[in-house]
Protein backbone atom coordinates (compact mmCIF):
# COMPACT_ATOMS: atom_id res chain seq x y z
CA UNK A 1 0.00 0.00 0.00
CA UNK A 2 1.34 3.68 -1.23
CA UNK A 3 0.76 5.82 1.67
CA UNK A 4 1.88 9.42 0.14
CA UNK A 5 3.34 12.53 1.99
CA UNK A 6 4.06 14.61 -1.26
CA UNK A 7 0.69 16.10 -3.06
CA UNK A 8 0.97 13.78 -5.83
CA UNK A 9 -0.25 10.22 -6.28
CA UNK A 10 2.87 7.83 -6.32
CA UNK A 11 1.17 6.05 -9.73
CA UNK A 12 3.97 2.84 -9.93
CA UNK A 13 3.50 1.74 -6.58
CA UNK A 14 -0.13 2.00 -7.21
CA UNK A 15 -0.25 -0.10 -10.43
CA UNK A 16 1.72 -2.63 -8.37
CA UNK A 17 -1.07 -3.40 -6.15
CA UNK A 18 -3.56 -4.16 -9.20
CA UNK A 19 -2.49 -7.34 -10.10
CA UNK A 20 -4.43 -6.89 -13.60
CA UNK A 21 -2.56 -4.58 -14.46
CA UNK A 22 0.18 -6.75 -15.02
CA UNK A 23 -1.92 -8.82 -17.92
CA UNK A 24 -1.70 -8.41 -21.75
CA UNK A 25 -4.22 -8.52 -24.20
CA UNK A 26 -4.93 -8.93 -28.06
CA UNK A 27 -1.92 -10.82 -28.58
CA UNK A 28 0.43 -9.96 -26.15
CA UNK A 29 -0.10 -5.86 -25.93
CA UNK A 30 0.09 -4.04 -22.97
CA UNK A 31 -3.41 -3.64 -21.12
CA UNK A 32 -4.19 -0.13 -21.01
CA UNK A 33 -7.45 -0.10 -19.26
CA UNK A 34 -9.21 3.16 -19.48
CA UNK A 35 -13.10 2.07 -18.57
CA UNK A 36 -12.85 2.78 -14.43
CA UNK A 37 -15.98 4.95 -14.88
CA UNK A 38 -17.27 1.50 -16.05
CA UNK A 39 -16.15 -0.46 -13.70
CA UNK A 40 -12.92 0.20 -11.77
CA UNK A 41 -9.67 -2.97 -11.83
CA UNK A 42 -9.59 -4.07 -7.60
CA UNK A 43 -6.07 -4.02 -5.88
CA UNK A 44 -4.74 -7.18 -3.86
CA UNK A 45 -6.16 -5.12 -0.70
CA UNK A 46 -9.54 -5.76 -2.04
CA UNK A 47 -9.23 -9.24 -3.12
CA UNK A 48 -7.29 -10.28 0.01
CA UNK A 49 -10.23 -9.08 2.12
CA UNK A 50 -12.87 -10.67 0.13
CA UNK A 51 -10.66 -13.90 0.40
CA UNK A 52 -9.96 -13.82 3.72
CA UNK A 53 -13.81 -13.17 4.76
CA UNK A 54 -14.56 -16.58 3.05
CA UNK A 55 -11.44 -18.48 4.66
CA UNK A 56 -12.16 -17.92 8.06
CA UNK A 57 -15.40 -16.12 8.83
CA UNK A 58 -17.81 -17.02 5.40
CA UNK A 59 -21.70 -17.48 7.90
CA UNK A 60 -24.72 -16.26 7.24
CA UNK A 61 -24.72 -12.54 8.46
CA UNK A 62 -27.77 -11.77 11.53
CA UNK A 63 -28.42 -15.50 12.09
CA UNK A 64 -27.58 -18.18 14.02
CA UNK A 65 -25.47 -17.99 17.38
CA UNK A 66 -22.88 -19.59 16.35
CA UNK A 67 -19.10 -18.51 16.64
CA UNK A 68 -18.87 -17.81 12.57
CA UNK A 69 -22.52 -16.64 12.48
CA UNK A 70 -21.09 -13.78 15.26
CA UNK A 71 -17.59 -13.20 13.13
CA UNK A 72 -19.50 -12.79 10.11
CA UNK A 73 -22.04 -10.24 11.61
CA UNK A 74 -18.78 -8.36 12.97
CA UNK A 75 -17.33 -8.18 9.61
CA UNK A 76 -20.21 -6.86 7.58
CA UNK A 77 -21.43 -4.48 10.28
CA UNK A 78 -17.99 -3.18 11.00
CA UNK A 79 -17.78 -3.03 6.73
CA UNK A 80 -21.13 -0.95 7.22
CA UNK A 81 -18.65 1.51 9.57
CA UNK A 82 -16.29 1.79 7.13
CA UNK A 83 -18.28 2.89 4.12
CA UNK A 84 -20.60 4.97 5.70
CA UNK A 85 -17.08 6.39 7.88
CA UNK A 86 -15.53 7.18 4.29
CA UNK A 87 -18.90 9.34 3.23
CA UNK A 88 -18.81 11.22 6.74
CA UNK A 89 -21.72 9.30 8.05
CA UNK A 90 -23.27 7.37 10.37
CA UNK A 91 -23.64 3.07 9.79
CA UNK A 92 -27.41 3.65 10.67
CA UNK A 93 -28.29 5.52 7.75
CA UNK A 94 -26.07 3.50 5.41
CA UNK A 95 -27.90 0.66 3.53
CA UNK A 96 -25.49 -1.89 2.20
CA UNK A 97 -27.43 -2.33 -1.40
CA UNK A 98 -26.61 -5.12 -4.30
CA UNK A 99 -25.78 -2.11 -6.42
CA UNK A 100 -26.42 1.89 -6.81
CA UNK A 101 -29.82 0.75 -8.99
CA UNK A 102 -30.83 -0.98 -6.46
CA UNK A 103 -30.08 1.56 -4.05
CA UNK A 104 -32.27 4.24 -6.25
CA UNK A 105 -35.28 1.54 -6.98
CA UNK A 106 -35.18 1.55 -3.16
CA UNK A 107 -36.29 5.11 -2.87
CA UNK A 108 -38.70 4.96 -5.58
CA UNK A 109 -40.32 1.60 -4.82
CA UNK A 110 -40.54 2.82 -0.89
CA UNK A 111 -42.46 6.03 -2.17
CA UNK A 112 -45.33 4.11 -4.47
CA UNK A 113 -45.18 1.56 -2.17
CA UNK A 114 -46.29 4.69 0.92
CA UNK A 115 -49.57 4.74 -1.09
CA UNK A 116 -50.64 1.73 0.69
CA UNK A 117 -47.88 1.83 3.79
CA UNK A 118 -49.05 3.51 7.44
CA UNK A 119 -49.90 7.35 8.17
CA UNK A 120 -46.19 7.83 8.87
CA UNK A 121 -45.40 7.10 5.23
CA UNK A 122 -48.01 9.40 3.71
CA UNK A 123 -45.40 12.27 3.41
CA UNK A 124 -43.49 10.42 1.07
CA UNK A 125 -46.68 9.53 -1.18
CA UNK A 126 -46.83 10.97 -5.18
CA UNK A 127 -49.83 11.41 -7.23
CA UNK A 128 -51.47 13.33 -10.76
CA UNK A 129 -50.23 16.68 -10.11
CA UNK A 130 -46.86 15.97 -8.42
CA UNK A 131 -43.62 16.43 -10.37
CA UNK A 132 -40.25 14.37 -9.89
CA UNK A 133 -36.94 16.21 -11.19
CA UNK A 134 -34.23 14.76 -13.50
CA UNK A 135 -31.75 15.60 -15.61
CA UNK A 136 -31.05 15.73 -18.99
CA UNK A 137 -27.69 13.79 -18.25
CA UNK A 138 -28.78 11.37 -16.04
CA UNK A 139 -27.41 7.53 -16.58
CA UNK A 140 -30.54 5.40 -16.88
CA UNK A 141 -30.32 4.13 -13.50
CA UNK A 142 -31.58 7.55 -12.44
CA UNK A 143 -33.82 8.12 -15.26
CA UNK A 144 -35.75 5.01 -15.57
CA UNK A 145 -37.03 4.42 -12.16
CA UNK A 146 -38.24 8.10 -11.91
CA UNK A 147 -40.14 7.13 -15.04
CA UNK A 148 -41.64 4.02 -14.06
CA UNK A 149 -42.59 5.74 -10.43
CA UNK A 150 -44.34 8.43 -12.47
CA UNK A 151 -46.08 6.08 -14.51
CA UNK A 152 -47.44 3.86 -11.49
CA UNK A 153 -48.82 7.15 -9.35
CA UNK A 154 -49.73 9.42 -12.71
CA UNK A 155 -46.90 12.22 -11.33
CA UNK A 156 -44.71 13.80 -14.07
CA UNK A 157 -41.46 13.51 -15.04
CA UNK A 158 -39.53 16.65 -15.54
CA UNK A 159 -36.16 17.55 -16.28
CA UNK A 160 -33.45 20.45 -16.44
CA UNK A 161 -31.66 20.69 -19.73
CA UNK A 162 -27.92 20.49 -20.46
CA UNK A 163 -25.87 23.13 -22.15
CA UNK A 164 -23.67 23.05 -25.56
CA UNK A 165 -20.82 23.23 -23.22
CA UNK A 166 -22.16 19.76 -21.08
CA UNK A 167 -23.10 22.11 -18.20
CA UNK A 168 -26.40 21.95 -16.19
CA UNK A 169 -28.65 24.62 -17.30
CA UNK A 170 -29.67 26.23 -13.84
CA UNK A 171 -31.75 28.73 -15.09
CA UNK A 172 -34.07 26.53 -15.23
CA UNK A 173 -34.06 25.72 -12.08
CA UNK A 174 -36.94 28.17 -10.70
CA UNK A 175 -39.29 27.15 -13.46
CA UNK A 176 -39.03 23.13 -13.46
CA UNK A 177 -38.72 22.72 -9.78
CA UNK A 178 -41.62 23.93 -8.34
CA UNK A 179 -44.10 23.89 -5.50
CA UNK A 180 -45.36 20.41 -7.40
CA UNK A 181 -42.07 19.01 -7.03
CA UNK A 182 -41.55 16.45 -4.24
CA UNK A 183 -38.14 14.84 -5.42
CA UNK A 184 -35.17 16.14 -7.72
CA UNK A 185 -33.11 13.15 -8.28
CA UNK A 186 -29.25 13.78 -10.41
CA UNK A 187 -26.00 13.03 -11.34
CA UNK A 188 -23.06 14.58 -8.60
CA UNK A 189 -21.03 13.75 -11.83
CA UNK A 190 -22.05 12.98 -15.44
CA UNK A 191 -20.75 9.57 -16.25
CA UNK A 192 -20.64 10.58 -19.46
CA UNK A 193 -18.83 14.21 -19.43
CA UNK A 194 -17.25 14.23 -16.47
CA UNK A 195 -19.19 17.15 -15.87
CA UNK A 196 -19.53 17.91 -11.64
CA UNK A 197 -22.56 19.41 -11.03
CA UNK A 198 -23.16 22.15 -8.30
CA UNK A 199 -25.13 20.45 -5.60
CA UNK A 200 -25.89 23.43 -3.33
CA UNK A 201 -27.81 26.04 -5.96
CA UNK A 202 -30.12 22.62 -6.52
CA UNK A 203 -30.60 21.74 -2.77
CA UNK A 204 -31.37 24.88 -2.05
CA UNK A 205 -34.72 25.35 -4.72
CA UNK A 206 -35.63 22.25 -3.57
CA UNK A 207 -36.05 23.13 -0.05
CA UNK A 208 -37.53 26.54 -0.80
CA UNK A 209 -40.64 23.87 -2.57
CA UNK A 210 -39.92 21.25 0.04
CA UNK A 211 -38.66 18.93 -2.52
CA UNK A 212 -36.65 15.98 -1.34
CA UNK A 213 -33.23 15.45 -3.03
CA UNK A 214 -31.47 11.80 -4.51
CA UNK A 215 -28.06 12.64 -5.29
CA UNK A 216 -26.45 9.48 -7.51
CA UNK A 217 -22.83 9.72 -6.64
CA UNK A 218 -21.46 7.02 -8.77
CA UNK A 219 -19.10 8.86 -10.69
CA UNK A 220 -18.19 11.42 -7.29
CA UNK A 221 -17.68 9.02 -4.10
CA UNK A 222 -14.87 6.87 -6.15
CA UNK A 223 -13.33 10.00 -7.49
CA UNK A 224 -14.01 13.24 -5.01
CA UNK A 225 -14.06 13.70 -1.51
CA UNK A 226 -17.60 13.49 -0.87
CA UNK A 227 -19.14 14.62 2.83
CA UNK A 228 -22.63 13.49 3.12
CA UNK A 229 -23.37 16.18 5.91
CA UNK A 230 -21.60 19.04 4.04
CA UNK A 231 -24.47 18.11 0.67
CA UNK A 232 -27.41 18.35 2.87
CA UNK A 233 -29.16 16.53 0.67
CA UNK A 234 -31.65 13.48 1.32
CA UNK A 235 -30.45 10.26 -0.39
CA UNK A 236 -27.01 9.79 -1.71
CA UNK A 237 -26.37 6.53 -3.75
CA UNK A 238 -23.65 5.33 -5.23
CA UNK A 239 -21.69 1.64 -6.34
CA UNK A 240 -18.48 -0.35 -4.66
CA UNK A 241 -17.02 -1.67 -7.86
CA UNK A 242 -16.48 1.84 -9.20
CA UNK A 243 -14.99 2.17 -6.30
CA UNK A 244 -11.77 -0.51 -6.42
CA UNK A 245 -14.56 -2.59 -4.37
CA UNK A 246 -16.20 -6.07 -5.63
CA UNK A 247 -18.95 -6.11 -7.84
CA UNK A 248 -22.36 -6.33 -6.37
CA UNK A 249 -22.32 -4.26 -3.54
CA UNK A 250 -23.19 -0.77 -3.36
CA UNK A 251 -25.07 1.73 -0.79
CA UNK A 252 -27.36 3.97 0.04
CA UNK A 253 -27.70 6.76 2.13
CA UNK A 254 -30.68 8.17 3.97
CA UNK A 255 -31.75 10.88 6.12
CA UNK A 256 -32.35 8.72 8.96
CA UNK A 257 -36.32 10.35 9.95
CA UNK A 258 -36.85 9.57 5.94
CA UNK A 259 -35.42 5.70 5.84
CA UNK A 260 -38.05 5.61 9.46
CA UNK A 261 -41.00 5.73 7.58
CA UNK A 262 -40.13 4.43 4.39
CA UNK A 263 -41.84 1.54 3.57
CA UNK A 264 -39.61 -1.73 2.20
CA UNK A 265 -38.77 -2.25 -1.05
CA UNK A 266 -37.83 -6.07 -1.11
CA UNK A 267 -38.90 -7.80 1.03
CA UNK A 268 -38.47 -11.77 3.08
CA UNK A 269 -35.96 -12.94 5.57
CA UNK A 270 -33.85 -10.57 7.66
CA UNK A 271 -35.46 -7.40 7.04
CA UNK A 272 -38.91 -8.73 9.52
CA UNK A 273 -39.61 -7.73 13.03
CA UNK A 274 -42.25 -10.48 13.99
CA UNK A 275 -44.21 -12.94 11.07
CA UNK A 276 -47.35 -14.36 11.67
CA UNK A 277 -49.52 -16.14 9.04
CA UNK A 278 -51.80 -13.29 8.89
CA UNK A 279 -49.03 -10.61 8.47
CA UNK A 280 -45.94 -8.66 9.48
CA UNK A 281 -44.15 -6.24 10.81
CA UNK A 282 -40.19 -4.67 10.01
CA UNK A 283 -37.28 -4.06 11.04
CA UNK A 284 -35.68 -1.05 11.27
CA UNK A 285 -33.69 0.80 9.02
CA UNK A 286 -31.22 0.13 7.65
CA UNK A 287 -31.83 -3.81 8.07
CA UNK A 288 -35.05 -2.75 6.78
CA UNK A 289 -34.47 -2.77 3.51
CA UNK A 290 -31.23 -6.01 3.26
CA UNK A 291 -33.86 -8.96 2.77
CA UNK A 292 -32.17 -12.29 2.39
CA UNK A 293 -28.31 -13.19 3.21
CA UNK A 294 -26.38 -10.30 2.14
CA UNK A 295 -23.05 -10.00 -0.11
CA UNK A 296 -21.08 -9.88 3.23
CA UNK A 297 -17.73 -10.64 1.79
CA UNK A 298 -18.56 -8.07 -1.00
CA UNK A 299 -19.07 -5.76 1.70
CA UNK A 300 -15.67 -6.55 3.84
CA UNK A 301 -14.22 -6.14 0.04
CA UNK A 302 -15.85 -2.75 -0.24
CA UNK A 303 -14.46 -1.69 3.14
CA UNK A 304 -10.83 -2.63 2.01
CA UNK A 305 -11.59 -0.29 -1.25
CA UNK A 306 -12.47 2.32 1.61
CA UNK A 307 -9.18 2.37 3.68
CA UNK A 308 -7.10 1.80 0.25
CA UNK A 309 -8.58 5.38 -1.17
CA UNK A 310 -8.40 7.02 2.52
CA UNK A 311 -4.91 6.26 2.60
CA UNK A 312 -4.59 7.60 -0.57
CA UNK A 313 -6.60 10.45 -0.08
CA UNK A 314 -9.46 11.70 -1.89
CA UNK A 315 -7.75 14.60 -2.13
CA UNK A 316 -5.10 13.32 -3.76
CA UNK A 317 -7.09 11.33 -6.13
CA UNK A 318 -9.14 14.06 -7.17
CA UNK A 319 -6.00 16.32 -7.44
CA UNK A 320 -4.40 13.41 -10.03
CA UNK A 321 -7.26 13.08 -11.92
CA UNK A 322 -8.06 16.66 -12.36
CA UNK A 323 -4.26 16.84 -13.71
CA UNK A 324 -4.83 13.80 -15.84
CA UNK A 325 -8.07 14.71 -17.54
CA UNK A 326 -6.28 18.66 -18.18
CA UNK A 327 -3.80 16.41 -19.97
CA UNK A 328 -6.21 14.50 -22.22
CA UNK A 329 -8.01 17.23 -22.63
CA UNK A 330 -5.09 19.10 -24.50
CA UNK A 331 -3.56 16.01 -25.93
CA UNK A 332 -7.28 15.47 -27.66
CA UNK A 333 -7.37 18.91 -28.91
CA UNK A 334 -4.36 18.21 -30.82
CA UNK A 335 -6.19 16.15 -33.08
CA UNK A 336 -8.19 17.16 -35.72
CA UNK A 337 -11.36 15.90 -36.35
CA UNK A 338 -11.35 15.20 -32.58
CA UNK A 339 -14.76 16.58 -30.64
CA UNK A 340 -14.85 16.20 -27.05
CA UNK A 341 -18.75 16.11 -26.16
CA UNK A 342 -19.10 17.66 -22.43
CA UNK A 343 -16.79 20.47 -20.43
CA UNK A 344 -13.20 21.07 -22.55
CA UNK A 345 -12.00 22.63 -19.54
CA UNK A 346 -10.74 21.23 -16.34
CA UNK A 347 -13.43 23.46 -14.00
CA UNK A 348 -15.70 21.72 -11.97
CA UNK A 349 -14.88 18.06 -13.97
CA UNK A 350 -13.82 14.53 -13.20
CA UNK A 351 -11.54 12.23 -15.29
CA UNK A 352 -14.11 11.27 -18.08
CA UNK A 353 -13.79 12.28 -21.51
CA UNK A 354 -15.90 11.43 -24.00
CA UNK A 355 -15.47 12.31 -27.73
CA UNK A 356 -16.22 11.66 -31.39
CA UNK A 357 -13.99 11.49 -34.01
CA UNK A 358 -15.04 12.89 -37.25
CA UNK A 359 -16.00 10.25 -40.19
CA UNK A 360 -15.41 7.39 -37.77
CA UNK A 361 -18.34 5.43 -35.93
CA UNK A 362 -17.57 5.07 -32.21
CA UNK A 363 -17.70 1.73 -32.31
CA UNK A 364 -14.81 1.70 -35.00
CA UNK A 365 -12.79 4.31 -33.03
CA UNK A 366 -13.34 1.49 -29.58
CA UNK A 367 -12.52 -1.52 -32.43
CA UNK A 368 -8.97 0.25 -33.50
CA UNK A 369 -8.12 0.91 -29.63
CA UNK A 370 -8.47 -2.38 -28.22
CA UNK A 371 -6.67 -3.68 -31.27
CA UNK A 372 -3.92 -1.76 -29.14
CA UNK A 373 -4.38 -2.73 -25.75
CA UNK A 374 -6.29 0.26 -25.13
CA UNK A 375 -9.60 -0.71 -23.73
CA UNK A 376 -12.20 2.28 -23.29
CA UNK A 377 -16.12 2.50 -23.62
CA UNK A 378 -18.42 3.33 -26.54
CA UNK A 379 -21.72 3.79 -27.15
CA UNK A 380 -24.62 5.94 -25.29
CA UNK A 381 -22.74 5.17 -21.71
CA UNK A 382 -26.39 3.99 -20.27
CA UNK A 383 -27.13 8.18 -20.67
CA UNK A 384 -29.01 7.65 -24.51
CA UNK A 385 -31.27 11.12 -23.62
CA UNK A 386 -27.57 12.63 -23.31
CA UNK A 387 -26.14 11.27 -26.46
CA UNK A 388 -29.10 12.87 -28.11
CA UNK A 389 -28.98 16.06 -26.70
CA UNK A 390 -25.75 16.23 -28.60
CA UNK A 391 -26.61 14.78 -31.68
CA UNK A 392 -24.98 11.41 -31.66
CA UNK A 393 -25.38 7.86 -31.66
CA UNK A 394 -22.84 7.56 -29.51
CA UNK A 395 -19.71 8.81 -28.13
CA UNK A 396 -16.12 7.10 -27.41
CA UNK A 397 -15.31 7.20 -23.63
CA UNK A 398 -11.61 7.25 -21.51
CA UNK A 399 -12.05 7.73 -17.57
CA UNK A 400 -9.33 7.57 -15.69
CA UNK A 401 -8.34 6.66 -11.76
CA UNK A 402 -5.76 6.27 -9.29
CA UNK A 403 -3.21 3.26 -11.57
CA UNK A 404 -3.96 5.81 -15.02
CA UNK A 405 -0.84 7.22 -16.25
CA UNK A 406 -0.20 10.04 -18.56
CA UNK A 407 1.67 7.15 -21.10
CA UNK A 408 -1.92 5.63 -21.58
CA UNK A 409 -3.48 9.17 -22.49
CA UNK A 410 -0.95 9.23 -24.93
CA UNK A 411 -1.58 5.49 -25.50
CA UNK A 412 -5.45 6.68 -26.11
CA UNK A 413 -4.32 9.84 -28.42
CA UNK A 414 -1.71 7.52 -30.64
CA UNK A 415 -4.79 5.43 -31.08
CA UNK A 416 -7.24 7.43 -32.12
CA UNK A 417 -4.80 9.02 -34.42
CA UNK A 418 -4.33 5.70 -36.13
CA UNK A 419 -7.81 4.86 -36.34
CA UNK A 420 -8.19 8.16 -38.43
CA UNK A 421 -5.25 6.11 -40.65
CA UNK A 422 -6.81 3.21 -41.11
CA UNK A 423 -9.90 4.54 -41.73
CA UNK A 424 -8.41 7.04 -44.35
CA UNK A 425 -9.63 10.15 -42.63
CA UNK A 426 -7.10 11.79 -40.91
CA UNK B 1 -2.39 -6.93 -36.20
CA UNK B 2 -5.70 -8.53 -36.55
CA UNK B 3 -7.94 -5.12 -37.32
CA UNK B 4 -7.18 -6.16 -40.98
CA UNK B 5 -8.72 -9.39 -40.37
CA UNK B 6 -11.58 -7.97 -39.11
CA UNK B 7 -11.95 -4.99 -41.46
CA UNK B 8 -11.39 -6.70 -44.48
CA UNK B 9 -11.38 -4.58 -47.69
CA UNK B 10 -14.63 -5.57 -49.01
CA UNK B 11 -16.21 -4.60 -45.93
CA UNK B 12 -14.61 -1.17 -45.81
CA UNK B 13 -15.81 -0.93 -49.95
CA UNK B 14 -19.49 -1.49 -48.81
CA UNK B 15 -18.89 0.57 -45.93
CA UNK B 16 -17.73 3.68 -47.91
CA UNK B 17 -20.31 2.88 -51.07
CA UNK B 18 -23.20 1.10 -49.69
CA UNK B 19 -25.53 -0.65 -51.58
CA UNK B 20 -29.17 0.41 -52.01
CA UNK B 21 -29.35 2.49 -49.16
CA UNK B 22 -31.68 5.10 -49.07
CA UNK B 23 -35.33 4.81 -48.09
CA UNK B 24 -37.88 4.05 -51.63
CA UNK B 25 -41.66 3.64 -52.41
CA UNK B 26 -43.27 1.06 -52.97
CA UNK B 27 -43.13 -1.16 -49.92
CA UNK B 28 -45.03 -3.54 -47.78
CA UNK B 29 -43.53 -3.11 -44.25
CA UNK B 30 -41.25 -0.36 -42.34
CA UNK B 31 -39.58 -1.85 -39.37
CA UNK B 32 -36.88 0.47 -37.13
CA UNK B 33 -34.62 -1.64 -35.04
CA UNK B 34 -31.99 -0.67 -32.79
CA UNK B 35 -28.75 -1.80 -30.73
CA UNK B 36 -29.40 -1.01 -27.00
CA UNK B 37 -25.79 -1.32 -26.08
CA UNK B 38 -24.63 1.18 -28.95
CA UNK B 39 -27.24 2.83 -30.16
CA UNK B 40 -27.12 1.97 -33.84
CA UNK B 41 -30.63 2.79 -35.33
CA UNK B 42 -31.57 1.47 -38.94
CA UNK B 43 -35.07 1.87 -40.71
CA UNK B 44 -35.80 -0.97 -43.46
CA UNK B 45 -38.37 -1.34 -45.97
CA UNK B 46 -39.06 -4.50 -47.49
CA UNK B 47 -41.42 -5.14 -50.78
CA UNK B 48 -42.48 -8.57 -51.87
CA UNK B 49 -43.27 -8.94 -55.31
CA UNK B 50 -46.11 -11.07 -56.73
CA UNK B 51 -44.70 -14.16 -56.75
CA UNK B 52 -43.29 -14.02 -53.34
CA UNK B 53 -39.84 -12.68 -53.86
CA UNK B 54 -37.67 -10.17 -52.33
CA UNK B 55 -38.43 -7.15 -55.03
CA UNK B 56 -36.61 -4.09 -52.91
CA UNK B 57 -35.02 -3.54 -49.45
CA UNK B 58 -34.28 -0.40 -48.72
CA UNK B 59 -32.83 1.27 -45.43
CA UNK B 60 -31.79 4.19 -43.54
CA UNK B 61 -29.92 4.61 -40.10
CA UNK B 62 -26.61 5.22 -38.24
CA UNK B 63 -24.22 2.30 -36.95
CA UNK B 64 -20.86 1.72 -37.04
CA UNK B 65 -18.83 0.09 -40.40
CA UNK B 66 -19.73 -3.40 -39.84
CA UNK B 67 -23.81 -2.58 -39.41
CA UNK B 68 -23.61 -0.74 -42.20
CA UNK B 69 -21.15 -2.83 -44.33
CA UNK B 70 -23.04 -5.45 -43.87
CA UNK B 71 -26.52 -4.56 -44.25
CA UNK B 72 -25.24 -3.48 -48.17
CA UNK B 73 -24.09 -7.02 -48.56
CA UNK B 74 -27.31 -8.15 -47.39
CA UNK B 75 -29.38 -6.19 -49.60
CA UNK B 76 -26.93 -7.75 -52.62
CA UNK B 77 -27.72 -11.25 -51.20
CA UNK B 78 -31.60 -10.73 -50.69
CA UNK B 79 -33.17 -8.56 -53.45
CA UNK B 80 -34.49 -10.12 -56.30
CA UNK B 81 -34.17 -13.69 -54.66
CA UNK B 82 -37.13 -15.74 -53.82
CA UNK B 83 -37.82 -14.90 -50.27
CA UNK B 84 -36.97 -18.48 -49.10
CA UNK B 85 -33.97 -18.34 -50.57
CA UNK B 86 -33.43 -15.35 -48.85
CA UNK B 87 -34.24 -16.59 -45.52
CA UNK B 88 -32.27 -19.11 -46.06
CA UNK B 89 -29.10 -17.40 -46.42
CA UNK B 90 -29.83 -15.26 -43.76
CA UNK B 91 -29.42 -18.63 -41.53
CA UNK B 92 -26.63 -19.64 -42.91
CA UNK B 93 -24.98 -16.01 -42.12
CA UNK B 94 -26.27 -15.99 -38.39
CA UNK B 95 -24.78 -19.51 -38.15
CA UNK B 96 -21.30 -18.12 -39.26
CA UNK B 97 -22.09 -15.07 -36.99
CA UNK B 98 -22.16 -17.58 -33.83
CA UNK B 99 -18.93 -19.56 -34.86
CA UNK B 100 -16.65 -17.43 -33.07
CA UNK B 101 -14.87 -17.26 -36.05
CA UNK B 102 -14.24 -20.73 -36.50
CA UNK B 103 -17.05 -21.11 -39.33
CA UNK B 104 -15.46 -22.25 -42.85
CA UNK B 105 -18.72 -20.02 -45.10
CA UNK B 106 -19.81 -20.88 -48.44
CA UNK B 107 -18.81 -18.42 -50.83
CA UNK B 108 -21.02 -19.65 -53.31
CA UNK B 109 -23.95 -18.67 -51.23
CA UNK B 110 -22.51 -15.78 -48.57
CA UNK B 111 -20.58 -14.26 -51.64
CA UNK B 112 -19.20 -10.69 -49.87
CA UNK B 113 -20.28 -11.86 -46.44
CA UNK B 114 -18.17 -14.45 -46.18
CA UNK B 115 -15.71 -11.59 -45.11
CA UNK B 116 -17.41 -11.05 -42.30
CA UNK B 117 -16.37 -14.22 -40.35
CA UNK B 118 -13.76 -12.69 -39.20
CA UNK B 119 -15.96 -10.29 -36.97
CA UNK B 120 -17.71 -13.27 -35.36
CA UNK B 121 -14.26 -13.72 -33.30
CA UNK B 122 -15.15 -10.66 -31.53
CA UNK B 123 -18.78 -10.97 -29.63
CA UNK B 124 -19.29 -7.59 -28.73
CA UNK B 125 -19.44 -7.02 -32.63
CA UNK B 126 -22.06 -9.70 -33.66
CA UNK B 127 -24.92 -7.83 -32.97
CA UNK B 128 -23.46 -5.52 -35.27
CA UNK B 129 -23.53 -7.41 -38.18
CA UNK B 130 -26.94 -9.35 -37.47
CA UNK B 131 -28.46 -5.78 -37.06
CA UNK B 132 -29.52 -5.71 -40.97
CA UNK B 133 -30.29 -8.91 -41.47
CA UNK B 134 -32.71 -9.29 -37.90
CA UNK B 135 -34.53 -6.06 -39.28
CA UNK B 136 -35.00 -7.86 -42.81
CA UNK B 137 -36.42 -10.99 -41.37
CA UNK B 138 -38.67 -9.00 -39.19
CA UNK B 139 -39.96 -7.09 -42.32
CA UNK B 140 -40.10 -9.65 -44.24
CA UNK B 141 -42.42 -11.90 -41.81
CA UNK B 142 -44.43 -8.87 -41.70
CA UNK B 143 -45.06 -8.38 -45.57
CA UNK B 144 -45.73 -11.92 -45.78
CA UNK B 145 -48.45 -11.52 -43.59
CA UNK B 146 -49.79 -8.17 -45.09
CA UNK B 147 -49.86 -9.93 -48.28
CA UNK B 148 -51.79 -12.83 -47.21
CA UNK B 149 -54.21 -11.03 -45.93
CA UNK B 150 -54.44 -8.36 -48.31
Amino acid sequence: MSVQTAGSLDVARIRADFPILRRTVRGGRRLVYLDSGATSQKPVQVLDAERRFYELHNAAVHRGAHQLSEEATDAYEAARATVAAFVGAAPSELVLTKNATEAINLVAYAMSNAATAGAEAQQLVLGPGDTVVVTEMEHHANLVPWQELCRRTGATLRWLSVTDGGRLDLDGLATVVDCSTRLVAFAHQSNVMGTVNPVAPVVRRAREVGALVLLDACQSVPHLPVSVPDLDVDFVAFSGHKMLGPLGVGALWGRRSLLEVMPPFLTGGSMIETVRMEGSTYAAPPQRFEPGVPAAAQAVGLAAACDYLSALGMERVAAHEHALVGYALDRLAEVPGVRVIGPTDTEARGGTVSFVVDGIHPHDVGQVLDDLGVEVRVGHHCAWPLARRFGVSATTRASFYVYTDQTEVDALVDGVRRAQDFFGVS
Amino acid sequence: MQLEQMYQEVILDHYRHPHHRGLREPFDVQVHHVNPTCGDELTLRVLLGPGGDVQDVSYEGVGCSISQASTSVMTDLVIGRPLPEALATGQRFLEMMQSRGEAEPDEEILEDAVAFVGVSKYPARVKCALLGWMAFKDAAAQAVTVKEQG
